[in-house]
């Protein structure tokens, strides 16, 4: 296809450019060449008449009157390989780990979404060896799930754990607006966990500019859904959903958009929902799973909230715990019934008593609290808290339920805790020999 | 009309801009963009501006557009084609069937056309009417048997001269597009009829005779079958926070109401939850017909990936379909999920036509389209007498939760039944997380007026009760109001949680509804002799895992009557003589 360049700019913003041209396509690739001879990607983002508007992967600084604008005649694509695997990438598909440049096939973006009929109801779980996971709230394979958590938080050693004690065939890393230290955990995690043969990298770090940053979670998942449709398990971080958001939201500002809430575009929903959709267990094909991570203070800001309403769940993270109220998978009741008989069990009854707990914890505040029961409740709040919601805690489920059934032997009768004869009788352990739990310590 | 040709001059995501080089342009006709490959993107006029500027919506992605693209307008406005084979199928918000699509593809490409329904198999038609007889729109032409019920084909509704029948295909097996009728007007004009017409999906069709909805439609969830009702032909909508159980709370309503088609529209929601009903429903059993429950259910999917600009196309879909079922003589149910990313959608559209936004730049016309959408749901009263009812149930995602927002104030001004969702009982585990307080209904309930009226005041007052213990302490209220907050407690376990996981616990019939009220008003109606607080909350420890297992019980089993009496006797052994 004929390649166009055009030298009349109209005008040039922080993050984008408009120019005359004709010819141009929709979403068509450029390149805005300086007068140095220096090259950077651009894309067309919507065409008036003869204007046509850009958005510019290196930023608008630095962007002069006299660079030209080469049309390139192709959409963006993202290279595929099983050579990438172990490879670094920046949000323009460029390797920046220094290794060569690969030739590849190419992979259309940000394509069209699955039909619905391809997807199968997802069946198989996802274990992690984080017990609050695990037990309360299994990952299902093809599962889209956040972790809510504040900006502080250990989120991204959350996430490089899981992946790398799960069975996933490959593992993506989109890491959007991290700080250089971040990235350089996230390499060295995956490479202590001996997984980096499988995994691929594509990292935005605060020095790039923003729309390549918006392009990271796409280069993703194109090169995910690839995978999956070759008949593998792909699991894709997704960290940080909340300033992706940002940049879309700088975009649309620098587009004169009308903002809806919070100076967020009207289609927050929509270009969320479009990236974590990716998400599925595909009929005759592998699997494409996201963890994300979605910074927040307020669960009520408009990222979390349409997050939320995306996602099929998430997970709350605070004080470097796991929480267990709030937290959700939406598919656990697909899986939780088929790995051990105690498991719904079990874990109804922790998290009922857990909420019993809660609200002695509040009367407690007006002196109300005074029953040996009650004093029970609080104690087994503090163990269930020391035992099970450090998310950096290893256990297998089968251990984890064990250890769970400790906790109850420890500070309960059996007839308190409301679980059938038959469980007890399989699982209550025996006077003082609990399974995981230490005995020793006790206060 | 000579139908209208444009070339695109703008293109800003779904919002084309056309300027015409011939004829003229109707608002909201369906026009094609041809893009240089020769792949046809159908798209909707939704503003006529002056210098011949014309602006699409655009229903597929617009990448590699460019300007100067021929657009092609149709004369017609968006359809939907109604006939047999509806039931049973699963389309996207354009009514493209999703499994034809799914032959070819893995993913939905866009530009391609496939036929609605189902023009290959034939269908058992058997006539109704004879040569020479007078015919007007909404007549009935004959039957065709369509998977549970017959299914009557009509004289297309937008014809509403008089005709006289000339032809009539004998009884016999056609597809939907052989001709099986031809029928002639007073002018002699001859028009040549099939089992299928179409009809525009934004125009709603006119009732016959409309009747109020009055009468409950069963949906098998106590709290809303006793407390908040729903009626044939009436309307409900469910706001709520992200994770407080809406989902949960469509597909119970889905497999359990007493409607006979039920129609769900996935609309800009997570295509995972569609999946699970097409894949899981061909494999239930519909008690009330014995087939299997997709036999009676159509769905639309137009998920949160797909194209935004079909979203709204998709909500008028379904109703249309609806609208068709109805005047068919069958109660319909739509559940609409979820209204709200139809109004971003418009939103969305809105703001790139930089139209003056309204409170939280939703377009100022959204509050009109919400009431013109639930307006078409109601009670017809058909030309043979019978009835067919739609009703329309739709559920709302406030942002942040807050129902203080304009598209739920719209949609509360629109519908009969409110029922809010609330985290803090979803965070309870108080299934449904219904608010018992807040939400309300304007219909008739399954159980008396003076009966529900009874449950209210006692929930109001446990309420209220149990501020009092959390600042005061059970110490610091009498005996009496403390059993009169257990009763509050226990109807709240008892009754109005339910476990929509459990096959016996996750629908109620209205018989079993009415035996399971008498029991609980019998046990708050019984004065209680007991002292302390101890005994008392055993006691009701006591009834209220009676009565759960009671719930869990089918009434088939020998046990049933055992555990009813065992109830009735927990009770009175605690009742002053």
């Amino acid at each position: 296809m004929l390649k166009k360049t055009y030298e009349n700019i109209d005008s040039i913003g922080r993050s984008i450019l408009s120019i005359k041209a004709e010819g141009v396509h929709n979403k068509e690739l450029a390149e805005v060449i300086y007068p140095n001879g220096d090259k950077a990607f651009a894309q067309v983002i919507a065409l008036n008449n003869d204007e046509v508007t850009l958005q510019l992967f290196g930023g608008g600084f630095g962007v002069s009157t006299d660079c030209k604008i080469r049309f390139l005649g192709k959409p963006i694509q993202v290279g595929f390989s099983d050579d990438m695997l172990g490879r670094v990438y920046s949000g323009n598909g460029k390797p920046i780990d220094g290794g060569p440049e690969l030739v590849t096939d190419m992979v259309r973006v940000a394509g069209p979404s699955i039909n619905p009929v391809k997807r199968l109801i997802p069946k198989h779980m996802i274990r992690t060896g984080v017990p609050m996971i695990d037990v309360f709230n299994t990952l299902v394979r093809s599962q889209k799930i956040p972790i809510f958590a504040k900006a502080g938080e250990p989120y991204n050693r959350l996430l490089a754990n899981i992946a790398t004690q799960t069975d996933a065939d490959i593992i993506i890393i989109g890491g959007v607006g991290l700080k250089y230290d971040e990235f350089h955990y996230f390499r060295q995690r995956i490479e202590e966990a001996g997984s980096k043969s499988k995994t691929i990298m594509f990292v935005h770090t605060h020095r790039d500019s923003i729309v390549e940053g918006l392009m990271v979670p796409d280069l993703a998942l194109a090169v995910g859904e690839k995978f999956a449709l070759q008949g593998k398990n792909v699991f894709v971080l997704l960290s940080d959903m909340t300033q992706w958001s940002d940049y879309l939201r700088q975009v649309a500002n620098a587009q004169d958009q009308i903002p809806a809430n919070q100076g967020y575009p009207g289609d927050l929903y929509s270009q969320l929902a479009s990236r974590y959709e990716k998400a599925a267990d595909i009929e005759g094909a592998g699997s494409l799973t996201i963890l994300g991570v979605t910074t927040m203070d307020d669960v009520t800001h408009p990222v979390p909230d349409n997050t939320g309403y995306i996602t099929e769940g998430q997970f709350y993270m605070k004080d470097g715990f796991l929480e267990l109220f709030g937290s959700l998978s939406r598919l656990k009741q697909q899986v939780n019934d088929k790995t051990r008989e105690d498991h719904r069990s079990i874990m109804n009854v922790m998290a009922r008593l857990l909420s019993e707990a809660e609200e002695r914890v509040k009367a407690q505040k007006f002196g109300s609290v005074k029953d040996d029961y009650s004093f029970r409740l609080l104690d087994y709040r503090k163990a269930f808290q020391k035992e099970l919601m450090d998310p950096f805690r290893y256990l297998e489920l089968e251990d984890a339920l064990d250890l769970c059934w400790d906790i109850l032997a420890k500070y309960f009768k059996k007839e308190e805790v409301g679980l059938s004869s038959k469980l007890i009788e399989a699982f209550w352990p025996k006077e003082g020999e609990y399974k995981i739990l230490k005995s020793q310590g006790n206060e | 009309m000579q139908k209208a040709k444009g070339k695109v001059l703008s293109v800003n995501e779904s919002l084309v801009g056309v300027e015409t080089t011939q004829g003229a342009v109707m608002n909201g006709e369906v026009a094609y963009i041809v893009l240089e490959d020769g792949k046809r993107l159908k798209s909707e006029v939704i503003d006529v501006k002056s210098g011949q500027m014309v602006y699409l919506q655009v229903f597929e992605d617009t990448s590699w557009m460019r300007i100067g693209d021929l657009v092609e307008f149709s004369g017609l406005p968006l359809a939907v084609k109604l006939g047999p084979g509806i039931l049973g199928s699963v389309t996207d918000g354009l009514q493209n069937p999703l499994y034809e699509l799914a032959k070819t593809e893995w993913f939905l490409e866009r530009g391609i056309v496939v036929e609605p329904l189902d023009n290959v198999t034939t269908w058992e038609f058997t006539p109704k009417v004879s040569i020479g007889d007078n015919v007007t729109g909404g007549d009935v032409l004959g039957t065709v048997p369509e998977k549970i019920f017959e299914h009557k084909i009509f004289v297309p509704f937008s014809l509403s001269s008089n005709f006289e029948i000339i032809e009539i295909a004998e009884k016999g097996a056609y597809t939907i597009d052989d001709p099986i009728a031809k029928i002639k007007d007073d002018s002699g004009t001859i028009k040549e009829l099939t089992m299928a017409f179409e009809w525009p999906v934004k125009v709603a069709m006119p009732f016959n005779e409309r009747s109020v909805p009055e009468k409950p439609l069963p949906t098998g969830i106590r709290i809303l079958d006793s407390l908040f009702p729903i009626a044939y032909g009436g309307t409900a909508c469910n706001p709520g926070p992200f994770g407080a159980g809406k989902t949960v709370l469509q597909h119970s309503l889905a497999r359990h109401s007493q409607a006979d088609i039920v129609i769900i529209a996935a609309c800009g929601e997570r295509a995972g939850e569609a999946v699970e009903v097409f894949k899981d429903f061909p494999e239930l059993i519909d008690p009330r017909t014995g087939k299997s429950l997709m036999d009676r259910t159509y769905i639309v999917g137009n998920t949160s990936s797909m194209p935004v600009a079909a979203r709204e196309a998709s909500v008028y879909l379904a109703t249309t379909v609806g609208e068709y079922y109805r005047k068919q003589g069958l109660n319909v149910l739509i559940l609409a999920d979820s209204t709200s990313r139809w109004a971003q959608a418009l939103r969305e559209t809105s703001g790139r036509k930089e139209e003056i936004p309204g409170p939280e730049a939703f377009p100022m016309y959204i509050s009109t389209l919400i009431s013109a959408f639930y307006d078409r749901a109601g009670v017809d009263v058909l030309k043979d007498g019978s009835v067919g009812s739609l009703s329309i149930i739709g559920t709302v995602s406030p942002a942040g939760g807050n129902f203080d927002e304009p598209v739920t104030q719209a949609t509360l001004l629109s519908t009969g039944s409110f029922w809010g969702l609330s985290r803090a009982l979803s965070d309870a585990r108080k299934y449904p997380a219904i608010d018992r307080i807040d939400s309300n209904s304007k219909y008739p309930s399954l159980l008396k007026e003076e009966e529900v009226t009874y449950l209210l005041e006692l929930l109001r007052d446990g309420k209220s009760i149990a501020s009092n213990i959390l600042l005061m302490g059970e110490k610091g209220i009498t005996d009496e109001t403390y059993i009169r907050y257990q009763k509050s407690e226990l109807l709240d376990a008892v009754f109005l949680q339910q476990n929509s996981f459990n096959d016996i616990d996750g629908v109620t019939n209205p018989e079993r509804l009415r035996l399971m009220f008498d029991m609980v008003f019998a046990i708050i109606e019984a004065p209680i002799d007991l002292k302390g607080k101890e005994e008392i909350r055993t006691h009701f420890n006591f009834l209220r895992q009676a009565f759960l297992d009671w719930n869990y019980m089918s009434v088939n089993d020998e046990n049933f009557e055992k555990q009813h009496t065992k109830l009735i006797n927990l009770v009175k052994q605690r009742t002053y003589a």
